[in-house]
């Protein structure tokens, strides 16, 4: 990535994103349906939306999804 | 914008059984108890293990971080046992938390990190931030000019504070919470609208169209 695209993509808001307080309330949710393979962007939209956004809540919802992914595996 | 939880249709025996054993009293709550915290120290070093190679930490003080989210988030799910509501299994409710107190941690650790610079403002770092190559300066000079003008007249004080403090200096935003007395869910919204002001006035100026930045 050049720092045009980097510059478009943190300048790029999306008028779904939920914001970090409902994302991190729905977060386990969201977790367990995505790591079933269900069409969690479909079904939460704005949280999908908020995930691409905000890094600090993406990467706990990556911790969330090893954490339960470890426990099926 | 709103987004409902599904609730589940039924809830498994297990994540059934959790919030009874760890609200009775006597040996089935002691035994329930010491089985939660296993699971979230197992949780918590797995975290702080993924997350270990970006982080200024090392092996025994990541594992002293993993000990005490897991025990700060074993305090945090017992009081608010009566939160859980069945939406994911029991664990998995259990597991957010201790990623919470994980991040809480890491956010607190470069708070107290003397590197952590949160005001100054070295506008040189901006095209190194985004990744702009410094041989082609001269494409990319006048936009960025544009966007600290922008970042100086467009934001208000606070909305200015957390953009230097996250964009020019690379302060974590869970660092940021800590230092304003701020929750992550503000500082973000905060940022978001300052994005949203950057954009615009940058559009304004010519230098974005609805596909993006354009380098007229």
């Amino acid at each position: 990535m050049n720092g045009w695209s980097a510059l478009d993509r943190f300048l790029r808001t999306d008028p779904r994103d939920v914001g970090c307080a409902q994302a991190m309330e729905i977060l386990h949710v969201y977790a367990e349906l995505a790591a079933a393979g269900a069409p969690v962007d479909e079904r939460y939209p704005g949280v999908g939306a908020h995930l691409r956004a905000c890094g600090p809540c993406a990467e706990d919802f990556e911790g969330l999804l090893a954490a339960v992914r470890g426990e099926a595996g | 914008m709103t987004e409902h939880i599904a609730v589940a249709a039924g809830l498994d025996a297990e994540s059934a059984d959790w919030p009874r054993a760890l609200a009775c009293t006597g040996p089935r709550r002691e035994e329930a108890l010491a089985r939660l915290h296993e699971m979230l120290v197992r949780v918590a070093r797995g975290e702080v293990a993924r997350r270990g190679p970006r982080l200024r930490l090392t092996g025994p003080e990541l594992d002293d971080l993993a000990y005490q989210a897991a025990a700060d988030a074993l305090v945090a799910i017992i009081s608010k046992l009566g939160q859980f509501r069945g939406e994911s299994r029991f664990t998995t409710w259990t597991y957010k938390f201790v990623i919470f107190e994980v991040s809480a941690k890491i956010g607190r650790h470069f708070w107290r990190h003397p590197d952590v610079r949160l005001d100054a403002e070295d506008w040189e770092r901006l095209p190194d931030r985004f990744g702009f190559d410094p041989a082609q300066e001269a494409e990319w000079r006048d936009l960025l000019a544009a966007l600290q003008r922008a970042v100086t007249e467009e934001l208000t004080a606070r909305q200015r504070r957390i953009f230097v403090a996250i964009v020019l200096n690379n302060v974590p935003l869970d660092t940021l919470v800590i230092e304003l007395g701020s929750s992550r869910n503000a500082i973000y919204k905060t940022l978001f609208d300052a994005r949203r002001k950057l954009r615009a006035a940058l559009a304004a100026d010519g230098y974005m169209g609805d596909d993006g930045l354009g380098r007229s």
